[in-house]
């Protein structure tokens, strides 16, 4: 068998590559991208429509949009660029040969007629569902059985990374333990096959409600056992992008973690406890206890969360760490100034790290505390929050790495690279405008997932406050700067492929610059202070922003 | 790096650095805070979500909203011919939502507490009160029940924050407090 895998060998970062797999992460990526764009313009409908003084789109379309948009992002571009990933991880970094490549073609096959097959049947307008599909609302079969394709597709390849690394442990093509980027994608593959389980559970039987062979589907228990699904696989795409921060700080940097028992403990955690986030979907649901809500929701005890902080703390300390090793020791902060910020792979990771953090994660806790629920819930603050973690910290992690991934497979220089360094500055900014305003809007109570918030149809009047208007206008220009900067993304990758510079020898990737710290666990000080100063804010923003909203709810009317 | 194999092939024998330390204690401290703020709220915060909830069939819910309605309704909203119904402080609130309108309209009383039923007889819809911002998730065959106190008085929205179909941007309901 081996005998007839063909590999080449990268001229930047020395690694043999099985032919097969090189492949495979090229399309898997390219068709990610593809989606990306097709996704991103059915969101800048979405938020040009909401935007009250142009209110785009139809109410039709606009539910059409909205649908369109959270499928294809968060489904299609996500998990094409994580199976991307997986294979990269697996038979690249252990310089292994890939197995039963035909398989990873039927999966990629599979996955690719379910996306398409999910885009035509929401434009023929029947599955408006939104991407959640709550019954007892129904959509078109065949929406379900393309989300089943492609859900089965991706599990395929999650099969078929864990068979990689068995092949690569029993042919010894490496020494010692994973690597750790390895290790994070494990995580996030041994995550997806739960997710994708709790899909199948639920998915299957709405399916065959849809034929008409089952008549009834609990709305609650759909709901429980949906977002089994559809919060988890948020938590494959954390563990994923955690996994992309450590290789970036290793691509440009030659950063080494801190220490690996730390790192590898953060990443367990995340297996132990994302799996119950399902609660937070159910927080203000009839029917279910105050305890069953506090222990999950919180991941028992806010492990997982833990598990975040730790990798907040490990990724940028393991930049600062290699970057003090190369001379870079003043004060706080020189590592940091002295960073490589014309470079879109480190700065578009770099401001991943920080979205992720202090937009997308404080507000998810907020946003997933039981009674702090109540003044949020389904309000557009929803939304701000997971922009923040899914666009301004998984999707720019995943773009950034491009930056650095396409010239080396492709062996061509980036197109236009003057245009590269505003590339993760602009997306930033315009994701963290998206984020910020419409957590704003939501928490003067305007709601997701509406066509009009003037209720101008409406037979009774309601008016949103002044200030929530403009609001939903700033996120509206947000949404259009975040949009250029998807689209130059777009173009650069596209044309790069196409007509970029042939790439002329090797780009050696950084040096493995901070040898281990071994020694010096016992020395005097801290070893990444200016990380920890950084830490410390984040921190202080965290528990205000936390303590404030507990103020906003104690001022609502009386529950009990 | 992140990318090889740990060079130390016995990295779990390496010291955890200080720096890593004493974030982890931090870390975990926060954690606990935040973990005890939610029963600690329900022992000491008023706005805490009851749990009480029963199943029932969508036409046994419309008869109870139906008798409701009859027994304290004082008067039509303009020309709109929906109900405004005035039940006394404590009494048992009926509300349910349906495409596309929350049903009936409410007048109560400042400061008082009242008992409040909410279902759906159709979709999925939420119930989200405005400008005070409180959102609740109604489901269909679900009674859920809890006791509310307006703390303020004015005209309050009832908005639909659960998409329910091309009309739900017209689903808003109204309660006024005196």
């Amino acid at each position: 068998m081996a005998a007839t895998h063909e590999y080449r060998v990268c001229p930047d970062t020395g690694f043999k590559i099985d032919l097969q797999a090189d492949k495979l992460i090229k399309w898997n990526a390219v068709t990610a991208i593809v989606f990306l764009l097709i996704g991103g313009f059915f969101g800048l409908m979405v938020a040009l429509t909401r935007w009250p003084t142009v209110h785009l789109l139809p109410a039709d379309w606009f539910y059409l949009a909205l649908t369109a948009h959270g499928v294809d992002i968060l489904l299609v571009w996500i998990i094409f660029f994580e199976m991307a990933l997986l294979y990269f991880a697996s038979s690249v970094l252990l310089q292994s040969r890939l197995p039963m490549p035909k398989v990873g073609w039927f999966a990629y096959w599979l996955m690719l007629v379910g996306a398409l097959l999910g885009n035509v049947v929401i434009l023929q307008g029947e599955s408006s569902v939104m991407f959640t599909s709550y019954v007892p609302m129904k959509a078109d079969p065949l929406f379900y059985v393309a989300l089943l394709l492609f859900a089965v597709g991706a599990l395929i390849v999650c099969f078929l990374f864990f068979a990689t690394l068995v092949v690569a442990k029993s042919e010894k093509t490496y020494e010692g333990s994973l690597p750790l980027v390895t290790f994070g994608a494990m995580v996030a593959a041994i995550i997806a096959v739960y997710t994708i389980a709790s899909g199948a559970v639920i998915l299957i039987p709405t399916l065959l409600w849809s034929l008409g062979l089952i008549s009834h589907i609990d709305s609650l228990m759909y709901k429980v056992i949906w977002w089994g699904m559809g919060h988890s696989s948020q938590q494959i795409n954390v563990s994923a992008h955690v996994a992309v921060w450590y290789a970036g700080a290793a691509v440009v940097f030659g950063a080494k973690p801190i220490s690996e028992k730390v790192c590898r403990m953060a990443f367990l955690l995340y297996i132990l406890f994302l799996q119950l986030a399902s609660a937070h979907h159910l927080l203000v649901e009839p029917g279910l206890s105050a305890e069953y809500k506090i222990f999950n929701t919180s991941y028992a005890f806010y492990l997982a969360v833990f598990g975040s902080m730790v990798h907040g703390l490990t990724v940028p300390g393991s930049i600062e760490l290699a970057q003090r090793r190369r001379g870079y020791t003043k004060g706080l902060f020189e590592w940091l100034r002295k960073a490589p910020w014309g470079n879109p792979a480190f700065v578009g990771i770099f401001l991943s790290i920080i979205i992720f953090g202090f937009v997308g994660g404080i507000s998810g806790v907020v946003l997933g505390t039981e009674q702090l629920n109540l003044i949020m819930h389904n309000t557009i603050y929803v939304p701000g929050h997971f922009h923040g973690t899914v666009a301004g910290g998984t999707t720019l992690a995943f773009m950034a790495l491009c930056y650095w991934l396409v010239p080396v497979l492709f062996r061509r220089e980036i197109w236009a690279p003057k245009l590269a360094q505003w590339f993760p500055w602009l997306f930033g900014l315009g994701i963290t405008g998206i984020a910020l305003f419409q957590m704003g809007a939501g928490t003067l109570g305007v709601s997701r997932r509406h066509w009009d918030m003037t209720f101008a149809d409406a037979p009774l009047s309601y008016d949103y406050p002044a200030a929530a208007h403009l609001l939903m206008a700033a996120n509206g220009v947000s949404a259009v700067i975040a949009s250029i900067a998807g689209a130059i993304f777009c173009l650069q990758m596209v044309l790069t492929l196409l007509i970029g510079k042939k790439r002329e020898g090797a780009v050696p990737v950084a040096s493995d610059a901070a040898e281990g710290l071994t020694g010096h666990g016992h020395g005097a000080g801290l070893a990444v202070p200016g990380t920890f100063v950084l830490a410390l804010v984040f921190l202080t923003s965290f528990v205000l922003y936390y303590f404030v909203n507990w103020k906003y709810l104690s001022e609502i009317w009386l529950l009990s | 790096m992140a990318i090889t194999p740990p060079a130390n092939r016995l990295w779990w024998n390496e010291p955890v650095e200080r720096t890593e330390a004493l974030w982890i204690g931090i870390a975990l401290l926060w954690a606990v805070i935040m973990f005890v703020m939610m029963p600690y709220w329900h022992i000491y915060g008023q706005q805490n979500l009851s749990t009480e909830a029963y199943k029932i069939s969508p036409d046994a819910y419309t008869e109870k909203v139906e008798a409701f309605v009859e027994k304290y309704k004082i008067r039509e909203e303009g020309d709109t011919g929906i109900p405004v119904v005035k039940p006394p402080a404590g009494a048992d609130i009926y509300m349910l939502g349906r495409l596309w309108e929350w049903y009936p309209i409410l007048e109560l009383e400042k400061g008082k507490q009242y008992r409040f039923h909410l279902s759906s007889v159709d979709w999925l819809h939420g119930f989200s009160i405005q400008p005070t911002n409180i959102n609740l998730q109604v489901h269909p065959g679900y009674e859920m029940v809890l006791n509310m106190t307006p703390t303020e008085s004015g005209e309050f929205g009832v908005v639909c924050n659960e998409f329910c179909g091309i009309g739900h941007h017209t689903m808003l309901g109204k309660i006024y407090v005196k």
